[in-house]
């Protein structure tokens, strides 16, 4: 069965239709690229999935259950998690500050109040700061981070809180290429215990990582399939080499 | 790994020898305990109502300076706590400090909740602007009925409240009365300094900073805001209380727009997002007020608002932002865990 379902979904903004009838499936640690040119829709798709955006249409399936109506907070708990393509750190908090942040999310408002849980999040804060190469700046403030070491640290706040399902909007956006190659290697051990949408503009990044692609055209999808299989298709070929 | 896990607290620890922050807590508490030794009765007297409007300023900087909720209508609490007060004194004849100031913080708190929870709850997220204009429309409205309503004694407000008791003692203005506050203000310091030094503290961080961001983290932003306008409520509320029995009197003023803005001058002044900051604001501003007006009779306000939009324009952080590093006001919220072998600040 499939961890994330998205059927149907339409979302308009006024009279612009960015996304019609689109649809995105992915299994249990599948590694699932979206593509598609500037415009098309896949943000927006993103956001659908996560409920930053309420959709006009269309139903949102996750882990077996129906999620259309739900929140973001309870998306989150249901175990989704969302990196936004405009970096959102929080720049005035210590690195440190900013994963546990993320973490104690799920701790009660009470213990948080006795801040119960400090210390048990303790080893968990500084793997995911080890994980990310940002140990070392542990207590300086993420404002102080580069542009690619601020994605890694997002990154790393949306997978601290152990999500089923993480999407990322553009995570490599800003990088350098070596900084990308880390990316990527940064990525691969999730997979034991985590799917993956990702949204990349770097065909190389996408087709290294993904097991499965799917291409949007004007708010549509244009294909779904193996990487192997979209590399080949024609349509998709025609799509970007047109934009290109 | 352990080897770099290990350099980071050295790094910290080099931070925490430059903390000003309890130098400041601590010279600010010496000068409050010797100030009534120093002066004359009728100062003691207003030192304690400055001390009762730190109380305000405080409740007011947990709700605007940490969780970033623009509640310009404050006074609101203040005020109900008050008339609370006082009418439980003209009606009930109750006078006793173990059932005023609960009284007090009860009023404010059962306030807040209700102007809160018409605000702050709700699907999606209250605007900025609607919070900020649906608190002070509420602290205007409250004014403009105390003002009409006979119960509350109209313009006039309640006069002649009894002093407070405890047991047998009668706290009247002057020393003990000013202790008194003193206690409670640093009880109230103490607490809300352990709050939002607490991982709460760091969810309210989150929350200034970020609402939407958080609440993809999982956050219930709607419930953390209500709790932490709630608890500004309640201690306003306190506040209020101690105002109506210090002064003896309460009347629709308390409630209004007027308080309300001069506590966000207070917290702007001061510092906002630090405690100490809300303190000291509303000690500079009411002792510099105090001085200007013996001193400059006709043209003080015009001096105080230069001196206020001086410290605005090239201090936006407040005067404490000269003595406290930016790091340092939002501080860290890591603690290693108990007896463990490595740490954070
Ligand atoms: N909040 C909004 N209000 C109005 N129009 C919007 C909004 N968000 C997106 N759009 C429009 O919807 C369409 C799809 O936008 P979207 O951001 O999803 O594209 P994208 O595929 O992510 O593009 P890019 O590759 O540039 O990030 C665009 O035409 C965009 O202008
Ligand atoms: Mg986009």
């Amino acid at each position: 069965m499939a961890l994330l379902e998205a059927t149907g979904i339409v979302k308009s903004f006024g009279k612009l239709t960015a996304l019609n009838d689109a649809g995105l499936v992915v299994s249990e640690n599948e590694f699932h690229g979206l593509i598609g040119p500037n415009g098309s829709g896949k943000s927006t798709l993103m956001k659908c999935v996560a409920g930053a955006e309420t959709p006009t249409a269309g139903a949102i399936r996750f882990a077996g259950n129906d999620i259309t109506g739900l929140s973001p907070a309870d998306r989150a708990r249901a175990g989704m998690s969302l990196k936004f393509q405009i970096t959102s750190v929080f720049p005035a908090l210590t690195l440190y500050d900013n994963i546990l942040l993320s973490l104690q999310a799920d701790t009660s408002l009470f213990g948080l109040m006795l801040s119960r849980s400090r210390g048990a999040l303790h080893d968990q804060v500084m793997t995911m700061l080890e994980q990310f190469r940002l140990v070392h700046r542990a207590h300086e403030a993420a404002a102080t981070l580069s542009h690619g070491q601020q994605q890694w640290l997002e990154i790393a706040m949306a997978l601290a809180a152990r999500p089923r399902l993480l999407l990322l909007d553009e995570p490599t956006g800003g990088m350098s290429l070596e900084e990308r190659r880390v990316t990527g290697d940064l990525l691969q051990p999730i997979k034991s215990h985590c799917s993956l949408v990702i949204v990349e503009h770097d065909l190389d990044f996408i087709r290294d990582i993904c097991d499965r692609l799917t291409v949007l055209d004007q708010g549509q999808v244009l294909a779904t399939g193996s990487v192997a299989d979209i590399q080949a298709n024609s349509k998709v070929q025609e799509v970007y080499l047109r934009r290109a | 790994m352990m080897q770099i896990a290990r350099t980071a607290p050295a790094k910290s620890a080099g931070a925490q020898r430059w903390a000003v922050l309890p130098f400041l807590e601590i010279g600010a508490l010496v000068v409050a305990l010797v100030l009534p030794l120093l002066l004359q009765d009728y100062l003691t007297v207003f030192a304690t109502r400055v001390l009762i409007l730190a109380i305000f300023a405080v409740s007011f900087d947990l709700v605007w300076g940490y969780a970033g909720i623009m509640s310009f209508g404050q006074a609101l609490f203040f005020g109900a706590g008050g008339y609370g007060a006082a009418l439980l004194a003209r009606d009930l004849d109750v006078v006793s400090m173990l059932l005023i100031l609960p009284a007090g913080i009860i009023i404010g708190l059962v306030f807040a909740l209700f102007v809160g929870g018409f605000l702050l709850l709700g699907r999606h997220p209250a605007s900025v602007i609607f919070v900020a204009l649906g608190t002070l429309t509420g602290a205007y409205a409250a004014d403009r009925l105390a003002r009409g309503w006979y119960y509350l004694g109209g313009q006039n407000g309640i006069p002649s409240i009894p002093p407070m008791s405890l047991g047998s003692y009668d706290f009247t203005e002057g020393p003990a009365f000013y202790y008194f506050v003193l206690a409670i203000l640093v009880v109230t310091y103490i607490g809300c300094r352990f709050l939002v030094r607490s991982q709460f503290g760091l969810a309210l961080a989150g929350l200034r900073e970020n609402e939407q961001r958080i609440a993809f983290f999982g956050y219930k932003v709607q419930h953390l805001k209500l709790i932490i306008f709630a608890l500004g409520g309640a201690i306003a509320g306190l506040g209020g209380s101690l105002y109506a029995f210090h002064e003896g009197f309460v009347w629709p003023n308390i409630l209004g727009v007027v308080i309300s803005t001069q506590v966000v001058l207070y917290v702007l002044f001061g510092g906002s997002g630090t405690l100490i900051g809300a303190i000291i604001g509303a000690v500079v501003i009411e002792g510099v007020s105090f001085w200007l007006s013996d001193n400059y009779r006709e043209i003080w306000p015009i001096i105080l608002g230069g001196l206020l939009l001086l410290v605005i324009l090239f201090r936006p952080s407040g005067l404490v932002s000269l003595l406290l590093s930016e790091r340092e006001r939002v501080g860290s919220f890591g603690r290693p865990p108990k007896g463990g072998h490595r740490g954070s600040s």
